[in-house]
């Protein structure tokens, strides 16, 4: 599966990369530099992001996480999850590192859904830093507004298919 | 934060168990790497090849339950951060896109891009995760884009009747 995925991935570098190069050189270089680039910034990041929540699933007691989060907890379990994902800050390092922390110290499958659903759709800092100043005020709300429900339908339909 | 939940697994669970914790984080991280790779190039060749104004212009006005779906597609499909996500969904706007397809586009950028999955969160989850959290976040931008227009529609006629 791992595998499949990654060649189906590079598979799509090569064939973007090629069209890059019909176009002319210089777009295939830059899309080259652009996406190396950015690869090795994040690299830091992810690498102390994957191997710090290992750590912080470890240090976290299980009996504290499993009765509030774990799969018995139920909707209280994902209406605590999705709160807490709303007013998560920081960047996808700080949202993704407290699910994974969450999800290897017992909590469940469809409360980690709800936390990085609900992180994922207002991260308070990004809604002000680029969604208010780039978007009229009005579809901003509209989409929190409509927004409300999603984390909860997402760990429904998380409850409904189950853990593969 | 990882400094000091390290040091406290190191100091209550001992050394062996540190390292295997850490050897453990490691490889997850190591094997991930590639896709993270491919990921960025994917989303840098996008980002030059694909010409937004095109994008913008597909949905259009009255673009209806069709409209939804490409809007959501395309936030499936567009790379990128914040940075260029959001002037992509105002040049929508300006176009002439409704706030239902506007709101499916951003809300389908944030849960099923496939860039933010690939680069960020598959480190974190691994694979198989990642694929089922997607899968129940398919419906999500249209369940919104739909609540959207059925608020807009909600507030014209509420103003009407204030008439």
């Amino acid at each position: 599966m791992t595998l499949a995925i990654n060649i189906l991935l590079w598979l799509t570098v090569g064939t973007l990369a090629f069209i890059a190069t019909i176009r002319g050189r210089t777009l295939l270089n830059n899309g080259a530099r652009a996406g190396l680039l950015e690869f090795l910034l994040l690299l830091p990041r992810i690498g102390i992001g994957v191997v710090g929540s290992g750590f912080v699933a470890e240090a976290l007691p299980n009996e504290w996480v499993a009765p509030w989060l774990g799969p018995e907890s139920g909707f209280a379990g994902v209406l605590i999850a999705a709160i807490g994902g709303a007013l998560t800050p920081g960047g996808p390092v700080v949202g993704f590192s407290i699910g994974a922390a969450a999800l290897k110290s017992g909590a469940g499958a469809p409360q980690v859904i709800a936390y990085s659903t609900a992180w994922a759709l207002y991260a308070i800092h990004r809604l002000l830093i680029w969604e208010v100043p780039m978007m009229p005020a009005r579809i901003v709300w509209l989409r929190a507004i409509v927004s409300l429900p999603l984390p909860f339908i997402a760990a429904a339909l998380a409850m409904l298919l189950g853990r593969p | 934060m990882a400094g000091a939940a390290s040091a406290t697994v190191y100091i209550r669970d001992g050394r062996e168990h540190f390292l295997s914790v850490l050897f453990g984080d490691v490889t997850l991280f190591a094997e991930m790497l590639p896709k993270v790779l491919a990921g960025c190039l994917i989303g840098a060749f996008v980002t030059l090849l694909l010409p937004r104004e095109m994008v913008a212009r597909w949905v259009g006005h009255e673009s209806g339950f069709t409209g939804l779906l490409i809007a959501a597609f395309f936030g499936f499909l567009l790379p990128g951060g914040p940075i260029t996500i959001y002037p992509v969904a105002g040049a929508f706007l300006i176009i002439g896109a409704d706030a239902g397809a506007v709101v499916a586009f951003i809300v389908s950028w944030t849960l099923i891009g496939y860039t933010r999955a690939l680069v960020w969160e598959l480190p974190f989850f691994g694979l198989e995760f990642v694929i089922w959290r997607i899968v129940e976040a398919l419906p999500l931008p249209i369940i919104a884009g739909l609540l959207a227009r059925i608020t807009v529609r909600a507030g014209f006629r509420y103003r009407e009747n204030m008439k």
